[in-house]
């Protein structure tokens, strides 16, 4: 499958529903966004996929990228990826059968939960956690938004990072030997995860991590929904067949510090919210953080639940995931033993590719010229930061003028306003 | 006279929440220019412990910082209550931090020497009663493709 990745998005924009307001522009954690003639752009370059944007935008003009649904029927044969935030979205469920059961109504051959993915990241990273090669404290690479920010703000944190892929790569792999030691043949297998949020759409899609993609489509949770909700409805006790073969340990790490608890460490720290998710980063820059061995790091508030393609509100999806985690069994699920492969099975294929996207300029020199521009620039300007001109910060401004993303005329809407007045 | 940005920062004594504000602010104008990473993790590094050290013990000062196209000079400079024997102060896990500051993990007589480990040059006068200035100098490495 070829991707081409320059027509990836993880955000689009709808032209008619952006009334041009700041909102998004002045909340992007990576400012990637600039209010051109009236309109939100992002700076794709600097685009985590974190959907903050999307959850902030009062007019919903911004949608997250993903395949439509009817993408599953260009293959014969169709295996779903549920995450187990999906587990999350519905009432009054008792048992997560119901949910895989519809799966197959509606549409797929087969599912392969990513919970049990998540059961063997977990053991394969205790194994690299005792092993010591990664500096510690080590970081967690499952939130592919959280491996984005660390790209293009933060990549000499490199050395501590966990090279393991993320839990969807894992089921996306075992799901497609399974379908193919089945005799199914390549061309007609079609495997789809169902994604929390626009960040794993675009990883997946990008083949984050990986040399090629491992699934053929990505679809949103909000897209599934009302079929599988409809689907599970009509489904009687009797049909629901035992799918599941999910752990607790899988089911928690839908959720803000699962990932790091399924560790069983004492000396670890868990943040969720983008911009806590900064704040650990820079104190981690400072070395600040000692005493810590393992940190997780979420984009979204409350971990995977917190997802923009989510229905549910991420507290009380939360809150469900811990009455259903009850019903499972615990420990030792999904074993590295049950599987039989080499760790390198597990881990990354290549290294992120990481992005200088904030330097000014190839040559230093040139560079330092336009910071010192940059800072002649600041002392004209009222350092508000009201995002009027269409750049998130006065500093932005200022950088915007020195690349000639902005023509060099362009003036301060605010220092305009001044001297209107004065004359 | 060198090309070069000078920066300045009010450190506020007894202010745990502001310190890391110029590192900070150091950090982001490294990484525009480019600079390895590894030599932004020094500067970070070392500034962040001086700014700490300024917190507790001189009740804030100023930080000045020069960057030029080869290397950064940072000032930290304080009116605080100086250092008797600076030999003693250099010594890793030599401390003067009071309980209360120590109990909340910092005071652990790493600052100093790690001022010193991490940067290529390093410079301390200290006069007691009148105050500390320290010098540090931090040379970045040629860029390199991979960076």
């Amino acid at each position: 499958m070829d991707i081409d990745i320059k027509s990836l998005h993880t955000v689009t924009l709808d032209p008619d529903k952006c009334k041009g307001c700041v909102t998004c522009m002045k909340r992007c954690p990576t400012e990637a966004i600039r209010v051109r003639n009236g309109k939100a752009k992002v700076l794709y370059e600097r685009c985590i996929g974190c959907g903050e944007c999307i959850r902030l935008c009062p007019h919903h003009a911004k949608k997250a990228s993903y395949d439509p649904f009817d993408t599953i029927y260009n293959y014969k044969y169709r295996i779903a990826l549920p995450a187990p935030s999906l587990y999350g979205q519905f009432n009054n469920l008792t048992d997560i059968n119901y949910v895989l059961n519809g799966l197959l109504e509606i549409g797929f051959d087969d599912v392969f939960e990513v919970g049990r993915g998540a059961e063997l990241i977990s053991a394969a990273s205790k194994i690299l956690l005792d092993k010591g090669h990664i500096r510690k404290p080590v970081i967690s690479t499952a939130c592919p938004a959280v491996l984005e920010l660390i790209m293009v703000r933060y990549k000499h944190l490199l050395p501590h990072l966990l090279n393991l892929l993320a839990p969807v790569d894992i089921v996306a792999k075992l799901a497609r030997e399974k379908a193919l030691s089945q005799g199914i043949p390549a061309e007609d297998i079609g495997i789809f995860f169902i994604s929390p949020c626009p960040a794993k759409v675009y990883a997946l899609k990008s083949g984050l991590g990986v040399k090629k993609p491992l699934v053929e489509g990505v679809l949103a949770v909000s897209d599934v929904y009302l079929r599988l909700l409809s689907a599970m409805s009509s489904l009687k006790p009797e049909q629901i067949k035992p799918i599941s073969k999910l752990g607790v340990e899988g089911m928690q790490w839908a959720s803000s510090g699962g990932e790091a608890a399924a560790l069983y460490r004492d000396k670890y720290l868990a943040a969720d919210g983008v911009e806590n998710v900064n704040n650990v980063l820079k104190a981690l820059e400072d070395n600040t953080l000692r005493d810590v061995e393992f940190i997780e790091l979420n984009a979204c508030i409350s971990g995977c639940v917190g997802g923009v393609l989510n229905i549910e509100n991420p507290f009380i999806a939360k809150a469900r995931l811990r009455g259903l985690r009850k019903r499972l069994p615990n420990g030792k699920c999904n074993t590295l033993a049950d599987q039989g492969k080499s760790l390198d099975y597990y881990m990354w294929e290549k290294e992120p590719d990481f992005k200088d996207v904030y330097k000014l300029d190839e040559d230093r020199l040139a560079a330092l010229n336009k910071l010192i521009e940059i800072d002649k620039i600041l002392e004209g300007l009222p350092l508000i930061d009201c995002g009027e001109c269409g750049a998130p910060s006065c500093r932005a401004f200022s950088e915007d003028l020195v690349n000639g993303e902005i023509p060099p005329d362009t003036k301060c809407p605010k220092v305009i306003d001044e001297s209107a007045k004065n004359s | 006279m060198e090309k070069g940005i000078h920066l300045e920062f009010e450190v506020s004594g007894g202010n745990f929440a502001s310190a890391g504000t110029a590192s900070d602010e150091i950090k982001k104008h490294l990484k525009q220019l480019g600079i390895r990473s590894e030599d932004v993790r020094r500067v970070a590094i070392s500034m962040y412990e001086g700014e700490i050290n300024m917190v507790i013990h001189a009740g804030g000062g100023r930080a000045l910082a020069d960057i030029y196209l080869d290397r950064i000079v940072i000032e930290l400079i304080d009116t605080g209550k100086g250092i008797e024997d600076i030999e003693l102060a250099m010594q890793p896990g030599y401390s003067t931090a009071p309980e209360d500051i120590r109990a909340l993990g910092f005071g652990a007589g790493m600052g100093l020497p790690n001022m010193k480990k991490y940067t290529d040059e390093f410079h301390i006068e200290s006069e007691v009663g009148k105050g500390t200035k320290v010098v540090l100098t931090v040379y970045f490495a040629e860029n390199k493709k991979s960076g």
